[in-house]
């Protein structure tokens, strides 16, 4: 069955979009994150224009990120004021991205830079986290607790603050460069940042695993829900036909996500996470390395 | 829906007065969300005052769908240290949306290069670049590159021969539209040849418009940019905090 978008003002199937949505879902249930990084791509594939990708997408993490949002506060496992500073660094972020987005969107060169971004990063991350997790994987074989350093450079900049519900006493400068940092990566590459934030606050801030996932998915939610509100004011790309369809493949894939993740042990998670990041980072290296077989490419203009 | 539209126009011919009589089944296509593509069925006559002569050689019929004109920017990729980047661009300001052109028999054998020109026909003279913002030499490689990539996404397409042409008088063609349209005026054109001279034309326009929804919420994106934003918000809100109620009831 096809269906029509009214901003992206191309025909899709309705079975892919929903299927598509179902298994970021699925992913981001299992994993703890938004999904974006793997949604954006494959959008993108399907023949979503870009632009329209990157608007919708961040709506739809909002979505995604306030249902487990909610879980973790029944829990007990948010930490509202890392949360909050985190989150002012990661508005002026969000606002830089948009206008960079825009600024790149007029040069032609966005798919290039969201493509190079991509490949940083998820290359980066995806690179240390396999790395990291082999180690805690072999660790454990060994029957040894891996000890983790609790304090780093971090810990001794000035403007200290106490966050009690993640037990630490540190500058609020980092916190808010890295807030600044995902904000900017959430605009420009339609992301919630989560793969980024999660490994940010665990080895640099040194929080407890247990209050990472919920304090990051609270700042996301902000930040992203501020993005898709500038990408909708500003450059009309927020297609509410095509949030909607993934949002609802996405919430029934994320129950089945979250029940096969709590199968799983933690190096377990994190290293098939760190695969998938690592396979989408080098799919997206060999399209700009390898030769096209189109040289040119449309784009319409307004 | 189906309004029936009939046309009529007359066009001085040199020694017979032939004027076209042509109609569609549709003059409006509404774009709904479940919308799969449409086609129309576009037919007509042929009205003469008096007979053909003996003589005179067979009739030919083209008949075209034009879509609205957009200002597209064709952008070409070169390898630059290494890695595969857009460089030169070409912005294109006259390139229809989509095009279908149907005839009797091939485009070159029925009319001649000139009254192509004239009346604009063939996918050759489609997409025109004015202006002197480029910053390339090569302006017509990217020009191709628009019909050659809006051919393989199956919105420009040529088919001779397709137009049904019955005693000289009474043809008929049906022509699909996809479902990837795009909102507007679209020009339908029926011409007709004789010796690859054009002796008739007559222009007519199918209307697209979004309908419903789909209309809904395109005029809301771009006059209420703000509340559409935050509706769109609220419903991405709902719908997360749903399914956390959801996951709840599963749990118990």
């Amino acid at each position: 069955m096809q269906i029509y978008l009214p901003i992206a003002e191309v025909s899709v199937n309705l079975f892919t979009l929903l299927g598509l949505g179902g298994l970021v879902g699925l992913l981001s249930g299992m994993f703890g994150v938004g999904g974006g990084f793997l949604m954006t791509p494959l959008l993108f594939f399907i023949g979503i224009p870009p632009a329209v990708a990157v608007g919708t997408q961040a709506n739809q993490i909002v979505a995604s990120s306030f249902s487990g949002l909610l879980a973790h506060i029944q829990r007990r496992t948010v930490d509202f004021r890392m949360g909050l500073v985190l989150l002012s660094g990661g508005l002026v972020g969000s606002a830089m991205g948009v206008q960079l987005f825009k600024y790149l969107t007029a040069l032609g060169q966005v798919e290039l830079m969201v493509t190079l971004f991509y490949v940083v990063f998820l290359g980066a991350i995806g690179g240390l986290m396999f790395f990291e997790s082999l180690r805690a994987i072999r660790a454990t074989r060994g029957g040894k607790v891996p000890a983790r350093k609790r304090h780093n450079w971090v810990h001794r900049m000035p403007l200290r603050m106490r966050f009690r519900v993640s037990n630490l006493y540190i500058s609020v400068i980092p916190i808010i460069i890295i807030g600044v940092l995902v904000g900017v990566l959430a605009a420009v590459m339609g992301v919630g940042g989560g793969f980024i934030m999660l490994p940010a606050m665990i080895y640099i801030l040194g929080m407890p695993t247990k209050v990472v996932v919920g304090t990051s998915l609270f700042q996301i939610i902000f930040v992203t829900a501020a993005t898709s509100i500038m990408h909708a004011v500003e450059n009309q790309t927020v297609d509410a036909m095509l949030a909607l369809i993934l949002l609802i493949g996405g919430v029934i894939g994320a129950q089945f996500g979250t029940r096969i993740g709590i199968r799983m042990k933690a190096e377990q998670l994190r290293i098939l996470l760190a695969i998938l990041v690592l396979v989408v980072s080098f799919k997206l290296a060999a399209d700009l390395i390898l030769t096209p077989s189109e040289l040119y490419t449309l784009s319409e203009v307004n | 829906m189906r309004a029936v539209l009939v046309l009529l126009m007359m066009l001085a011919t040199p020694s017979i007065g032939e004027e076209i009589v042509a109609s569609m089944n549709q003059s409006q296509v509404s774009i709904t969300a479940d919308f799969q593509g449409s086609e129309i069925f576009i037919f007509g006559a042929v009205r003469r005052d008096e007979p053909l002569p003996d003589d005179a050689s067979p009739l030919q019929v083209i008949i075209m769908v034009t879509g609205p004109v957009r200002t597209v920017i064709v952008r070409k990729k070169e390898r630059r240290w290494g890695i595969w980047v857009n460089t030169e661009s070409v912005q294109v300001d006259a390139a229809p949306s989509h095009y279908t052109i149907a005839a009797t028999g091939p485009l070159d054998e029925i009319l001649s290069a000139t009254d192509q020109l004239r009346y604009n026909i063939g996918l050759d003279r489609l997409v025109r670049t004015v202006g002197e913002v480029n910053d390339t030499n090569d302006v017509p490689a990217f020009n191709e590159a628009v019909v050659r990539l809006r051919q393989r996404a199956g919105l420009y397409s040529e088919q001779d021969g397709l137009v049904d042409l019955q005693q000289e008088t009474l043809f008929s063609t049906a022509i699909a539209l996809p479902a990837d349209l795009v909102e507007g005026d679209y020009t339908v054109r029926i011409l007709l040849a004789r010796d690859r001279t054009a002796i008739g034309v007559v222009d007519s326009v199918i209307a697209v418009r979004k309908a419903g929804l789909e209309r809904w919420i395109y005029t809301m994106a771009h006059e209420q940019p703000l509340l559409y934003g935050i509706l769109a918000l609220l419903v991405a809100l709902f719908a997360g905090w749903s399914a956390s109620e959801i996951f709840r009831l599963f749990r118990r």
